[in-house]
């Protein structure tokens, strides 16, 4: 029998009359990076939300299990306690307080040159950043990546990632790629979360998400292939590039 | 006229008789977040009042001192010569060690023209039950120069100080003047501080407010920047946080009367418990082609960024505790 980290059963949400997590099950194997894909408003982030136990998000019904145990009872922190975090899609910004002070927070011990690492995991320059603060003089970029950072530094045993390839250029992509596999490397468990079909590969597992339900489960690319199946009822500009291309190949 | 010479040296036989309370004003400095070493330094100008005695007066050259003693404190005049720039600011410490008492400090500072000089003020009341300190201040930064004026206070734990900072600042063409002002350690008290900037061509200012109300604290900050030149910018950033019974008031006013004036006005204020808060901005633009914008938050702290440090492990007390602390830095 498999022993999972996380396990989500039977969990519904209801907000403001909304039904936003109908049913959803979920397991996730210690050390799997396991991606999450789903349209914008098919309930990816309400999960990741509901996982973590922010406010409002108190399922109606159903169970998460973290090496077994029942957390929903839990609050943010006592579940954060447990070694669940999240690196939010549009992360929160702070006056005064440095970058280095932020990514060291969820360290159990002071650790400055895990700061420094997990700034360059994230290529961005230690001593250029790491008394800045992060506040909005930083770019949309760049608060991902120390988002990111945070994260890594933190060596959670959940990490729940929300999109962290939303705002990033593509060059930093592989920075995500290469930073995400460093963790499962590290030991963490990776849940994450994107529409974006082409970083499933990426994953061990992949699910779909679809109107606040798990639709379908299988390896990244079954999954992958049923997403632009039967969900993506548009192509990726990257898509429509390379079609625009082959087109004027075709016509040359 | 006073002058006061260098400190004591500790091994000096025959100590001056103020030379205890230089040595209360430097402990009551350093509980201020001041370093009292860095005042020892030669190159460093240093001013040191406590109630109304000037115990020292260092001058380097391009900075001068002069000051007298009033009934209940000092008048003072502080002049930087044209041209003149250092890398270490000029420190300036003013304080009332007794728990009553009254202090007034009425300082002329002149910046000539090009200079680029930055001050460093710690105030401690670190005994006050009820003690009382009005500052007056009337500031010319010349064209072309530069002044940048941090203030410190400390206040001790009793809440039982009011502080009454006013000052009037012309910063003339081309100049440049930002100020700091702080009391986000000890209790408030009460806290009325008035500020006027008019600002000539060219000219920039930024007012920087930050205080921590808690118990019954009162805090109004009353900050005026006039845009009177072709191009003068001003910002003003209002930082409060109040919790307990404290309430505050902020009220900035920003004129843009002149082309190319750019103001701004920017505050926010963080309520806990029983705290209250307000902000009043007035934006006055008397030509078409100046624009004055302003931004307020007020309230609670924003659930995500609780949220966001909460999913580190902080408890919600030591995110709140963190975001303020933060806000106040």
């Amino acid at each position: 029998m498999d022993s999972y980290l996380l396990e989500v059963k039977n969990l519904y949400l209801t907000r403001e009359g909304r039904v936003l997590l109908n049913n959803v099950n979920l397991s996730l194997k210690p050390g799997e990076i396991h991606v999450l894909l789903g349209l914008n408003g098919s309930g990816k982030s309400t999960l990741a939300y509901t996982l973590m136990g922010c406010a409002g998000y108190t399922p109606d019904r159903g169970e998460i299990l973290f090496e077994g145990r029942d957390i929903t009872p839990l609050s943010l922190s006592e579940r954060a306690r447990l070694g669940i975090t999240l690196a939010w899609q549009e992360p929160a910004r702070f006056e005064g307080i440095p970058v280095g002070k932020y990514i060291s927070l969820g360290m159990k011990e002071p650790d400055r040159q895990r700061v420094l690492e997990a700034l360059e995991a994230v290529a961005l320059p230690p001593a250029q950043y790491a008394y800045r603060a992060v506040d909005k003089t930083l770019s949309g970029g760049e608060r991902k990546r120390i988002e990111l950072a945070a994260v890594y530094a933190m060596r959670p045993r959940l990490a729940i990632l929300d999109e962290p390839d939303s705002g990033i250029d593509a060059l930093s992509l592989t920075d995500i790629e290469h930073l995400i596999r460093r963790m499962a490397a590290e030991g963490s468990t990776i849940l994450l979360i994107t529409h974006r079909d082409e970083l499933a590969e990426i994953g061990d597992c992949a699910s779909l998400m679809c109107l606040g339900s798990i639709a379908f489960i299988g390896n990244p690319q079954e999954t992958r292939r049923f997403y632009r199946e039967h969900c993506r009822l548009h192509p990726t500009p990257l898509e429509l590039m390379r079609m625009g291309l082959e087109q004027e190949e075709g016509q040359a | 006229m006073t002058r006061a010479s260098r400190f004591p040296s500790p091994s000096s036989e025959a100590a001056p008789t103020w030379a205890g309370e230089l040595n209360a004003m430097m402990e009551a400095y350093r509980q201020a977040g001041g370093d009292p070493g860095v005042l020892q330094l030669p190159q460093v100008a240093t001013l040191v009042i406590s109630a109304n005695q000037v115990l020292v007066a260092h001058e380097i050259p391009g900075v001068h001192f002069e000051a007298e003693s009033l009934p209940h404190g000092v008048r003072a005049h502080i002049w930087v010569e044209p041209h003149t720039r250092f890398t270490q600011p000029v420190h300036l410490c003013f304080g009332l060690l007794p728990a009553e008492g009254e202090q007034e400090i009425i300082a002329d500072y002149e910046i000539g023209e090009q200079a680029q000089v930055r001050f460093l003020a710690h105030c401690s009341f670190p005994n006050a039950i009820k003690v009382e300190h009005r500052m007056q201040a009337r500031i010319r930064v010349g064209r072309n120069a530069s002044l940048t004026y941090t203030e410190e206070h400390f206040h001790g734990p009793q809440g039982g100080t009011v502080v009454l900072p006013k000052a009037e600042v012309v910063v003339e063409e081309g100049g440049y003047f930002t100020t700091t002002f702080a009391l986000t350690r000890g209790r408030v008290g009460v806290l009325r501080l008035d500020y006027h900037v008019r600002v000539e061509a060219g000219g920039v200012t930024e007012l920087v407010t930050k205080a921590y109300g808690k118990g019954e604290d009162a805090i109004h900050v009353r900050e005026v920047v006039v845009l009177e030149g072709p191009g003068a910018r001003g910002l003003t950033r209002t930082r409060i946080a109040v919790q307990d019974h404290a309430q505050s008031r902020v009220d900035t006013v920003t004129e843009g009367n002149a082309p190319n004036t750019r103001g701004h006005m920017d505050c926010t204020e963080i309520v806990r418990g029983q705290a209250q808060a307000s902000n009043n901005p007035l934006v006055i633009v008397r030509h078409d082609q100046a624009q004055v914008t302003h931004e307020a938050a007020i309230g609670t702290v924003n659930r995500k960024e609780l949220e966001t440090l909460m999913a580190r492990g902080l408890s919600e007390d030591e995110a709140v505790d963190l975001i303020i602390r933060g806000l106040m830095r």
